[in-house]
């Protein structure tokens, strides 16, 4: 068998995402059910949000529900800016209605929403127009069945921070892409201060297709922590790169054996934002949210590649796309990029390299928001894991 | 009923109301937790993280300025995890920041400086990230030194959400993040009013006064110059802050005796002109008035006043088309500037060329005004130097003053004397209780109804405070006014000067007479005063200069003999027409875009 | 510049002056000028009401609304990580030579400006560009050079 067929042999396994379906069956049958029963089920799913951060998608629905308010918003997070991730791109590309249908969902389940935006980052603006027409036809289907909800398309300007979800709403608000502070959340206080439940592409595609399958079967599938399947970016040193739906529950061992080159040095799980994980932890390290959780990038690097060069690229990532507010961030990633950087040329001790782990440790803490918060995770893992390539 | 919470901060249990934040919970138990970007005066940032504090069940730290208490929660203020990230913190800020204290206008009084003492950080690890200095020196007001600017927004909060001018925004983003103007147009060139309220909230020496301590101290080691100096009412009630006393104490005799000491040659009192701008912005009031009620003719009501410079560059900007209705008597710093170089020069006999006049202010904002074109009526620039409050307080340390000990003395006669109606000028309302008690006068002959002459309503720190005053037996001369009931409106702050311009624009502004101040609390909110300056220090300097009103003899601006004598001798009358040539002023309109 | 006072009046009547508009407002004027000059900027601070700085402070977070003159076409190659392992340096010298500037610069004629950018999302097709909206992947020298003639 070759490589290929055993990975389709793998991804027939499930075929959730980008499978067709007939997206107005499943539409007219949610909005023939009480919200109550809608949440439940997506409960029941135990999805978890598949932007990264992996928060449970009916938590966050209810909370939303339970605000009282006479305004709602859902908003679908389509700025998928993490390096290494590119399966929301596909999605609309190619299941556009999809998205569109868990937005309409979520609309029904939580109440009192009439408009819905996707925010779409400015680099997939070649999408625009067909998602555009895509959408005029869905609004007409809403229109045609008196659901009294229209989804919008804004458009980003380019800014990672943008996909956190309260800059997104300042950016929406037509304000700098900076982190709100939180508490109060989006779903308490969102959009124009009104809840607002705002999902990634994928999560809402999910959330269609288990009003279609029913939760018990997307139960059947991942474990415990982590139900479901899950879209994968795969890039890097791979044999097989592309976007591939599998079931959770891998180990980083059978990933490699799956989709590397046969030299495969390191993983980089969950974008430049992640953890980088090194061969000789490849076999106990697991992929889903009792491991190493995944927004669905998997960066892979053979021997060839020098660590440092791969940190030292997403350092300048961050240092630049960091949105500048919060002291530990902004600075933390100026200083741990220069700091690799006076390593390498020598003009620091290699101990520096400690105190600049003690410091991120700090980032970890002590940032603003979720992009200062895990600058950390590819610095500590790949430091430690690498100390060798960074210092010489 | 408020919701209450139960805590525990350092393990000492704490109830508090629902939605207060860990900050002022922890103040409820008097521990203190560090803040840079916090300011009373402002809303939340949450940005700089100094504040940060454990929560047993987080994840994180919690910035404690900006996150609500929850039930249960326990909190620790000073763990080793907080420690270490705030020491981390300010280690960051320290590498970001220009690494040249004792060459510092704000050293010894910046609250970096003293977090990092505070925190013992020692040795500096982390490589210097300072971005070359990029200094703004284009305003003869506001000095901006972005190389020690710990991005803490401070400013662009003060001047968006206090003062709604907007001149400063945070611009770019990530390591590029940077304060700036529009289009990062040098200070002089955008719509800055010059008010110093972000220069008072400015954590770090990022932004300070224009300094010009050096060319006051060559004009008094100037053998051939003759150096008058003239003090603002709110200087005397804040200049104790800078030099160890509490907020709120009067120090007007002590800090007479100081200027004398420093080397003045004649130390004058700017209350003296507050006095005069009542006989004339009252008379000019009276004028407006008599034209629209008596003869019938379009009058620009209602009338602004004009003492604020900081609310003069903001009308030029904002409301060019508003700027007819804005008294055109200039500010008592301009009128004593313009008086000092022609009628004391007749008087002391001095050649105006060689006289320097200096004025103490409460204002970054004085420091522009004396360079307005205009402001040349004598022949020569009427105004030399203006220092701030906190400059006064340096030159007093230069000098070698033990100032606690000094002997109280008086301001210099002819343009010395003032009543209680011009010390109040310094507070917000002050202007136009003074102008009541002197135009109510004025028109009925009798003192105003009130117990103690004090006009109550326009007293306190509301944003936007109204009166009314029916004036009933009037003198023949003004009987036109009979029965009318003078309305009256204060404001604040710009963001509320802007709602009273907003209604005035819109055409339905009840009011003849309006005064507005840019700052908050008025002058003894100034952006030139003691830092730090907030809500209760407000409060404390605004008591005092009421106070000093009422052990004022005199305290209604006709009264002043010294102002009796000017006309006398001098001026002839109020709007006459030498008043006309060195009172009064005219205004430029301004492009806000 | 009346015309772009009429350009931007005419975006606002569409959009609506609401705060929440300043985004769309911005690409839309951007889209027909191809950068936010100061004449813009001021022209749509003034349509809606509030502070030119504010407009700066907004434009200049986006790395996709420029405050510099740009050129009509914009080229914005991706520099992280895996079109940087998948040679985009390479790519950047060919155009570099092509169009005879540097990284960062506009084509005296003014028909194109060279940029780098983050992630543009094809990590699996490195190295990957944007002209304008149009993507172009799975770059090689020749490709690339290939594609500029499309704006030539």
């Amino acid at each position: 068998m070759t490589k290929t067929d055993i990975i389709n042999e793998h991804t027939k396994k499930v075929n959730l995402i980008f499978e067709d379906c007939n997206c107005w069956d499943i539409i007219d049958k949610v909005l023939s059910m009480p919200p109550d029963a809608v949440l439940s089920d997506i409960n029941a799913s135990g999805l978890k949000g598949r932007g990264g951060a992996g928060f449970p998608t009916g938590l966050k629905w209810k909370s939303a529900k339970e605000q009282p308010s006479n305004e709602r918003f859902v908003i679908c997070n389509a700025d998928e800016g993490e390096p290494g991730t590119f399966k929301d791109r596909q999605i609309l590309h190619e299941r556009a209605h999809k998205v569109f249908t868990g937005m309409t969902l979520c609309a029904h389940t939580i109440g009192n929403v009439s408009k819905g935006y996707l925010y779409l980052r400015a680099e997939y603006n070649d999408l625009l127009e067909r998602l555009q027409k895509d959408l005029d036809e869905f609004n007409e289907g809403l229109k045609a069945r008196n659901f009294p909800f229209t989804i919008n398309i804004i458009s980003g300007s380019g800014a990672y921070v943008c996909g956190e979800e309260t800059a997104l709403l300042d950016s929406m608000e037509g304000k700098r892409g900076e982190p709100r502070n939180k508490p109060p959340f989006p779903t308490v206080s969102g959009f124009k201060g009104k809840p607002t439940v705002i999902n990634n592409v994928e999560t809402l595609v999910y959330c269609t297709m288990i009003m279609l399958i029913g939760p018990e079967e997307f139960l059947k599938l991942g474990t415990k922590d982590s139900r479901g399947a899950k879209v994968f970016c795969i890039s890097g040193d791979a044999d097989v790169k592309g976007i591939y739906e599998l079931e959770l529950g891998m180990k980083v061992d059978e990933f490699v054996e799956l989709f590397g080159d046969g030299d495969t040095k390191a993983v980089q799980v969950g974008g430049s934002s992640g953890h980088c994980v090194p061969r000789k932890k490849f076999s106990e390290t697991f992929l889903g949210f009792e491991g190493v959780p995944t927004g669905g990038s998997m960066m892979l690097f053979n021997s060839s590649r020098s660590m440092y060069h791969v940190l030292h690229n997403y350092l300048e990532f961050f240092q630049e796309e960091s949105c500048g507010l919060c002291t530990p961030c902004r600075i933390g990633c100026q200083q741990l990029l220069r700091g690799i950087e006076a390593v390498k040329r020598g003009e620091k001790p290699s101990t520096y390299l400690d105190e600049l782990i003690a410091m991120a440790r700090t980032m970890r803490i002590a940032s603003k928001c979720g992009l200062g918060q895990s600058v950390p995770n590819p610095f500590i893992s790949i430091v430690e894991n690498f100390r060798e390539e960074i210092i010489y | 009923m408020e919701a209450m919470v139960k805590i525990k901060i350092n393990n000492t249990p704490l109830r508090v109301a629902q939605g207060t934040t860990i900050l002022d919970a922890a103040k409820e138990l008097n521990i203190k937790i560090p803040t840079l970007c916090y300011h009373p005066d402002l809303c939340i940032a949450g940005s700089c993280r100094i504040c940060v504090v454990e929560e047993k069940r987080a994840r994180t730290l919690l910035a404690s300025c900006c996150t609500p208490v929850a039930e249960g929660m326990e909190i620790l203020t000073n763990t080793k995890k907080v420690r270490t990230a705030r020491k981390h913190i300010i280690a960051m800020m320290l590498s970001e920041h220009a690494e040249n204290c004792v060459h510092c206008f704000k050293n010894m009084n910046c609250e970096l400086q003293s977090l990092s003492r505070e925190y013992s950080v020692e040795t500096q690890n982390l490589i210097n990230i300072c971005k070359p200095e990029e200094l703004d020196i284009s305003s003869p007001s506001i000095k901006k030194d972005f190389a020690k600017c710990i991005r803490c927004q401070r400013c662009v909060r003060t001047c968006a959400d206090l003062q709604h001018v907007t001149a400063l925004t945070a611009a770019h983003k990530g390591s590029e993040m940077k304060i700036a103007t529009f289009l990062e147009k040098p200070l002089a060139e955008v719509v800055c009013t010059n008010c110093g309220q972000c220069v008072n909230r400015c954590p770090t020496g990022a932004l300070t006064e224009q300094s010009y301590v050096e060319a006051v101290w060559n004009a008094i080691n100037s053998p051939d110059k003759h150096v008058v100096v003239q003090t603002a009412p709110a200087v005397r009630v804040a200049i104790g802050e800078e030099l160890g006393y509490d907020p709120g104490n009067r120090l007007t005799g002590k800090m007479v005796t100081a200027l004398k000491r420093i080397g003045f040659n004649t130390v004058f009192d700017t209350d003296f002109t507050a006095d005069l701008t009542i006989m004339e912005e009252g008379t000019e009031l009276l004028t407006r008035l008599k034209k629209a009620l008596k003869d019938k003719e379009p009058a620009p009501l209602p009338q602004y006043t004009s003492c604020s410079p900081g609310w003069i560059k903001y009308i030029e900007h904002e409301f060019p088309d508003q700027l007819e209705k804005v008294s055109t008597c200039k500010s008592p710093q301009q009128m004593f500037g313009a008086l000092a170089k022609t009628y004391y020069a007749q008087k002391a006999e001095v050649d105006p060329k060689d006289i320097v006049v200096v004025s103490i202010m409460p204002c970054t904002a004085k420091k522009f005004e004396a360079g307005r074109p205009e402001m040349w009526s004598s022949g020569f620039r009427d105004v030399d130097y203006v220092l701030t409050t906190r400059e006064l307080a340096l030159m007093i340390e230069q000098t070698g003053i033990d100032f606690r000990n000094l002997e109280p003395s008086h301001f210099d006669s002819l343009m010395g004397m003032s009543t209680g109606a011009g010390v109040i000028f310094g507070a917000t309302g002050g202007v136009m209780e003074a102008a009541i008690r002197t135009v109510y006068e004025i028109v009925t002959g009798r003192e105003i109804p009130f117990k103690n002459l004090e006009v109550a309503p326009v007293r306190g720190m509301e944003g936007v405070k109204e009166a009314s005053l029916k004036l009933e037996g009037c003198l023949p001369e003004w009987d036109f006014l009979e029965g009318v009931e003078l309305r009256v409106a204060v404001a604040h702050g710009l963001v509320n000067a802007r709602k009273v311009a907003k209604q005035v624009e819109a055409g339905n502004s009840p009011y003849h007479f309006i005064e507005i101040m840019a700052c908050p609390g008025g002058c003894l909110g100034g952006g030139g005063q003691p830092i730090p300056t907030n809500c209760d220090i407000r409060l404390a300097r605004a008591k005092a200069i009421y106070e000093e009103d009422e052990s004022m003899e005199l305290r209604k601006s006709h009264e002043n003999p010294e102002v009796t004598m000017i006309y006398k001798d001098f001026l002839k009358e109020p709007l006459g027409h030498k008043s006309h040539k060195l009172l009064h002023t005219t205004y430029t309109k301004r492009k806000k875009y | 510049m009346p015309q772009i006072e009429e350009l931007v009046r005419n975006i606002v009547s569409k959009t609506g002056a609401d705060r929440e508009n300043l985004l769309p407002i911005l690409q839309e004027v951007t889209r027909h000028e191809r950068y936010l000059s100061e004449e813009a900027l001021t022209q749509i601070a003034k349509a809606m009401d509030i502070s030119c700085a504010e407009v700066y402070g907004v434009a200049s977070f986006y790395t996709f609304l420029d405050t510099v003159p740009r050129g009509q076409n914009i080229i914005r190659i991706c520099k992280t990580i895996s079109c940087y392992m998948a040679g985009k340096d390479k790519i950047v010298r060919a155009i570099e030579k092509k169009l005879r500037i540097k990284l960062g610069e506009t084509t005296p004629d003014n028909r194109f400006t060279f940029l780098a950018t983050n992630c543009i999302g094809w990590c699996h097709k490195g190295p990957a560009m944007l002209i304008n909206d149009k993507v172009y992947t799975e770059l090689t020298a020749e490709k690339a050079v290939a594609a500029l003639e499309e704006y030539l």
